[in-house]
């Protein structure tokens, strides 16, 4: 089990870092060649005023016309988000590792807070789960890679859960939170979950043509 | 309500997509395919579909899911995913069949109004993708009968109705003699150099609606304007090869329209209410001939006529009684926002103003738009049924007291005019172009 551990924390952990941050930003390299290659209309129309007045209208709750419409939808979407990113960043267990190793540290969420966060990432994934299994628009669109992506998000989170609360097994759950962790970084890049790295460029590029070119609002 | 059926029961009969289907083998889609992919798809084509994180909030924007019962095969990405998405996993190894499929989708069950890229949280451009999968038929040569017979119009005489050379001139000089009888000095300007504006027109204004070219000449005249319309062909702004995937063709058809008022030395195109034209002189035709912004100011017949009230050019003796709903077009709302604009010009003419919900950018498409009714009679029960929504947008109007419905786009006319008889709401349409003309004072 110690091996795996060390195996886990050390070579992987680095391997995982790599390739998402190497991966990410070839997908970004690459894909900006793509675009100046074929879609010079892209770079062409890009204003950055109106691209950033759509991305912030798109990630201010509430601030489209869908996301009053989804008023449910919305509230667990931001919230999910949100905690998906806050809780590995300023989670007291990781800075502590980190400042161990590198002796840097920053402010952290106090635990109980952590926890409750984590326990929304759980229940937003239940809910985007049931929401795909029952709402027809979303079940037709849904392919088993949905269901994957899913679950390896939601799964740090199950067992850091886990492992925090030192459930039974909570050694094993804690190795399987590093490794599904590491898995998640390493999908970023080569999977849907590579929203994250283009959600600026194409929200931004639909903005700028709305904003720029069409005198319109996209919200 | 029964449950929404998942399957896509296609079964409309189009001789054009039959016969070019009947010249398909799978090999030669797969081939066909990847020359496009390799060629034309590029960052947007690979980022939506490898973005779009499957969630579905873009159906409720689309008027064909709404009004079919929200049957998931008609939301945005449900189209897509059975067009394009799975022609690019499968590298175009797709069957006959499928392409038959598609293009009946991509063609006829979506307006390319892009309502939707305001619904979904990425801004993914679903009419992009719908626009990639209508090259890929027309490259295929498979495309609905009737608005390929336009394209091989715009092709042959380059305006969209087989008008021919001397029909045009005759029909300009017709409507100035009408026209003279009303107002003796007027002149409807042929092939003026220099003068200051450039006036279009879409090729059926010629053909079945020419009192709408006499009815320009007498706002035109009535404001003093300095206009011309030229003799030669370019004299037509529309343009359905860009709805048909012919980018080829768009492109000469811009060029020639561009080129003419150029070599008038006109120094703007004013262009008439219509919507796609619009789209395709300001925002698609310029792009494909290298223009960032077209080389000429380009201006909507509502900018127009907000600048000629606004300005005072022209004098509204008394306003228009009767209660109007307003209908804003995709293609210059969305397209370019002149949803304001078209609101100042009901304020000055109109006595009663009610709104249609939603509205402005979030109006829904009349479902003609995007070529899908110049896919004829086929696909004509489809297209009206598919638009509930609008109907129901209209009656809750008419319900208010609205009694006529202006729509300054003349897809919009013909979407609004089947709609209105389908579901008998017993409304009348105008156009703004109708109302200035009717209140202005003319000498």
């Amino acid at each position: 089990m110690h091996a795996i551990y060390e195996l886990a924390s050390g070579p992987l952990l680095w391997l995982a870092f790599g390739l998402f941050i190497l991966g990410s930003l070839y997908r970004l390299i690459t894909m900006g060649r793509l675009a100046i290659k074929k879609d010079a209309v892209v770079f062409n129309y890009m204003s950055p005023f109106y691209a950033l007045r759509s991305i912030l209208h798109w990630i201010t709750p509430f601030a489209s016309v869908n996301m009053r419409k989804h008023p449910v939808m919305t509230t667990v979407a931001f919230a999910f988000h949100i905690c998906l990113f806050a809780v590995p960043i300023f989670l007291c267990a990781h800075i502590i590792l980190i400042n161990e190793a590198w002796q840097v540290h920053w402010w952290y969420i106090p635990n109980a807070a952590a926890d409750i966060m984590t326990l929304i990432v759980i229940a937003a994934c239940i809910f985007f789960l049931f929401r795909r299994l029952l709402l027809p628009e979303v079940r037709y669109l849904t392919t088993a890679s949905d269901f994957l992506i899913l679950a390896a998000v939601a799964a740090p989170f199950i067992t850091g859960f886990w492992s925090y609360h030192q459930f039974p097994g909570h050694a094993a759950a804690g190795i399987i939170h590093i490794l599904s962790g590491e898995l998640v970084l390493v999908m970023i890049p080569f999977s849907r979950l590579s929203h994250m790295l283009f959600f600026p460029f194409i929200r931004g590029h639909a903005g700028s043509e709305f904003g720029a070119v069409r005198n319109a609002k996209d919200w | 309500m029964s449950e929404p059926a998942e399957t896509n029961k296609r079964k409309i009969i189009d001789k054009g997509i039959e016969a070019g289907a009947a010249e398909l083998t799978p090999e030669k889609i797969q081939e066909t395919v990847r020359k496009i992919l390799a060629s034309e798809g590029g960052a947007r084509l690979k980022t939506y579909i490898e973005t779009c994180a499957h969630c579905g909030l873009c159906s409720e924007a689309c008027h064909f899911y709404l009004s079919n019962d929200k049957n998931p095969i008609y939301s945005p990405a449900g189209k897509i995913k059975q067009t394009l998405a799975e022609i690019v996993k499968k590298r175009g190894k797709v069957s006959v069949e499928f392409i038959k499929s598609a293009c009946e989708i991509a063609f006829t069950e979506c307006n390319l109004c892009r309502r939707c890229v305001m619904y979904c949280p990425f801004g993914i451009d679903a009419a992009y993708m719908m626009l990639f999968m209508r090259r890929i038929c027309h490259k295929l040569g498979v495309v609905p009968q009737y608005i390929q017979d336009t394209a091989h119009s715009h092709s042959a005489t380059l305006n969209q109705m087989w008008v021919k050379e001397d029909e045009w001139i005759d029909t300009l000089q017709w409507q100035e003699e009408e026209a003279q009888d009303e107002i003796p000095e007027l002149r409807i300007p042929i092939e003026k150099e220099g003068a200051d504006i450039f006036y279009s027109v879409i090729g059926p204004e010629p053909k079945f609606r020419a009192q709408l070219i006499y009815q320009a000449a007498v706002i035109m005249h009535a404001a003093g304007m300095d206009w011309t319309m030229p003799a030669t062909p370019g004299w037509d702004n529309s343009d359905m090869c860009m709805y048909t995937g012919d980018v080829e063709m768009m492109a000469r058809l811009k060029k020639v329209h561009f080129e003419t008022a150029m070599r008038l030395k006109n120094k703007r195109i004013v262009m008439g209410e219509c919507g796609h034209a619009f789209r395709s002189v300001y925002d698609v035709g310029n792009r494909i001939l290298g223009w960032k912004m077209a080389p000429l100011p380009v201006v909507h017949a509502i900018e127009f006529y907000y600048e000629l009230l606004r300005d005072r050019k022209i004098t509204i003796q008394k306003k228009f009684q009767t209660p109007v709903t307003f209908h804003d077009p995709c293609n210059i709302v969305r397209g370019r926002g002149l949803h304001e604009k078209a609101r100042y010009i009901i304020a000055a003419t109109c006595k009663e103003f009610i709104e249609m919900h939603p509205n402005r950018e979030h109006n829904f498409c009349c479902s003609a738009g995007g070529g899908v009714i110049n896919c004829g009679p086929p696909f004509r029960n489809k297209r009206v049924t598919s638009n509930s929504v609008k109907a129901e947008q209209l009656a809750e109007a008419k319900s208010k007291g609205a009694q006529i419905v202006i729509a300054p786009c003349h897809n919009c006319h013909g979407g609004l005019e089947d709609i209105i008889k389908h579901y008998e709401l017993d409304m009348e349409l105008k156009f703004l172009g109708d109302i200035l003309y009717e209140l202005i004072e003319k000498e």
